[in-house]
């Protein structure tokens, strides 16, 4: 069994959750009482990760820990489709690559400034908004082009990675940071594709695709 | 720490006497103990530190030293001249209780839309579907609401839920009773799944930055000796973190007291008596005042 040390409204946390719940993979999560707790920079914590950050999982003893990292992990090892992250195909393995570490900087920025609204991070907020907008314009201009080639998503496969899957939060919980999605119609289109996935599930502030949430 | 500081252009400065002479809660005492707390309270720049004696203090303004209060584990300041303490919350000195701050929160909406949405039971079955409600029961049964000593209650509120608590293990027809002792400031009761004669208390106590953003800070005191503190703030984290977007999604950010003003999608008992509440205490700051002469 895969415990996973957790808080619910964390978005790297949610990463994990969500590709767990695609993958039909049962865990058992850890609370970490992360806010206004700072469990996560106890000494006690510092034993399961020294860097004092969640999400961490250990598998029946093999203990990994960043979001992006347990994806490649969790996807090579567990996904039977072998779609989510192909080791067999370099050139999705090399964009997957390359735009999970876009997906570091959309977590520099909009998840920053959701950090700076919700909890009073100390970050200048104009600045990671402003690169927020930067990255969410590059991305809904190729979500665009990939459309035009008849693809859903970041990567040229026909299927979801983890790419999309990295991306998927910070994106959906943008508002939250104040960082509007207005000017972005080809992002919202794929935030709207991929709630269609089957095993999505939610986290607080992110809403199931059936049901609209309702006024008041 | 810094919560959206002073750089901040719009800054909404507050003239209500009504608000200013409140008690407001900004900060949990945690976290000025953590830090110097640089923030806004009614669009003023506002500081928070605890000082070498160990004391508690605010300087609004340039640097002003205002009054300030220490009640339930939370610093309140005030910009006025209150007439009284902080209002009594009696749940904190029954010693078997488990009080504590669950959350402190940003969010972009005014002090009285996050109050009005506390106070509704209505939303449960779609923001918060499968923990404090579920379709196909949606239906809020008909309740009361009085004034008392000069606060708004609300009683016989009942309604359907899947799990209404960190120790809840079943559905139940939960009983909640609901308390406005302060325009910007609400608590509910709730039945206790541990004990059947007693209830727990929820409290948003608002911090308002500006007239249209608020943190707000959700307190707890709970009959619960079996779940761990991360597991009873993760039940309620859980729940506001549903309402947030719900909040900030609503237009105008202002709450409007005019009757007219929004129609109400459905009969919404407790927001309307607590909007008429807002008008008579005169409260400017955070509304829409309904226009001269009319009745609200
Ligand atoms: N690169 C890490 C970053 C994880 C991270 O920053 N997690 C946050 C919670 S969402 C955290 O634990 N922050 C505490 C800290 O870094 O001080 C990942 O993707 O997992
Ligand atoms: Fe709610």
């Amino acid at each position: 069994m895969i415990t996973l040390y957790d808080w619910e409204l964390s978005a790297n946390c949610y990463k994990v959750r969500l590709l767990m719940s695609i993958l039909g993979l049962d865990h058992h999560a850890v609370p970490v009482d992360f806010y206004p707790g700072w469990e996560h920079k106890s000494a006690e914590f510092a034993k399961i990760n020294p860097l004092g950050h969640i999400p961490v999982i250990d598998d029946d003893g093999y203990v990994l820990r960043d979001s992006h990292a347990i994806l490649v992990y969790l996807a090579a090892r567990y996904d039977k489709s072998g779609r989510w992250y192909p080791v067999d195909d370099p050139e999705v393995l090399g964009e997957t690559a390359s735009w999970l570490l876009f997906a570091e900087g959309t977590t520099n920025t909009a998840s920053a400034a959701r950090l700076y609204v919700n909890l009073g991070y100390d970050f200048d907020i104009d600045a990671v908004r402003a690169g927020a907008h930067r990255l969410f314009g590059v991305l809904d201009e190729h979500l665009w082009f990939r459309e035009r080639e008849g693809l859903d998503w970041v990567t040229s496969s026909p299927h979801p990675t983890i790419a999309d899957l990295a991306l998927f939060p910070d994106v959906a919980l943008s508002e939250e940071g104040g960082v509007s999605r207005e000017d972005y119609p080809a992002l919202r289109r794929w935030t709207d594709r991929f709630r269609q996935i089957d095993g999505f599930t939610v986290m607080p502030g992110i809403f199931a695709p059936s049901r609209a949430a309702p006024p008041g | 720490m810094t919560v959206m500081a002073t750089a901040e252009a719009e800054t909404q400065v507050c003239t209500d006497p009504v608000i200013r002479n409140q008690w407001h809660a900004v900060a949990d005492l945690d976290e000025i103990r953590r830090g110097e707390l640089r923030t806004l309270l009614l669009g003023e720049p506002l500081r928070c530190w605890i000082d070498s004696g160990g004391a508690a203090r605010a300087a609004a303004g340039p640097d002003r030293e205002i009054e300030v209060r220490t009640d339930y584990g939370y610093l309140w300041a005030t910009l006025g001249k209150p007439s009284g303490g902080v209002f009594d919350v009696p749940e904190t000195r029954e010693h078997d209780r488990r009080t504590l701050n669950a959350l402190t929160v940003g969010i972009e909406v005014s002090a009285p839309r996050a109050v009005e949405n506390f106070l509704d039971m209505a939303h449960f079955p779609y923001v918060h579907a499968g923990v404090l409600g579920e379709e196909p029961h949606t239906e809020v049964a008909e309740y009361r609401v009085e004034e008392r000593d000069g606060e708004l209650w609300a009683f016989d509120c009942l309604f359907y839920q899947p799990r209404a608590a960190a120790a809840s293990s079943q559905a139940v027809l939960a009983e909640y009773v609901y308390r406005v002792p302060h325009p910007y400031s609400a608590m509910l009761y709730k039945s206790s799944p541990t004990d059947a004669s007693r209830m727990d208390a929820i409290g948003i106590f608002i911090h308002p930055l500006t007239a249209t953003r608020i943190r707000a800070h959700l307190f707890i005191s709970v009959l619960d000796d079996v779940s761990a503190d991360r597991e009873i703030r993760r039940f309620q984290q859980g729940v506001i973190a549903q309402d947030k977007p719900i909040l900030e999604n609503q237009h105008p950010k202002l709450l409007p007291l005019d009757p007219r003003a929004e129609t109400p999608i459905r009969a919404d008992r407790s927001a309307i008596v607590y909007r008429r509440w807002l008008s008579r205490l005169g409260v400017t700051y955070g509304v829409i005042p309904a226009a001269e002469g009319v009745r609200t």
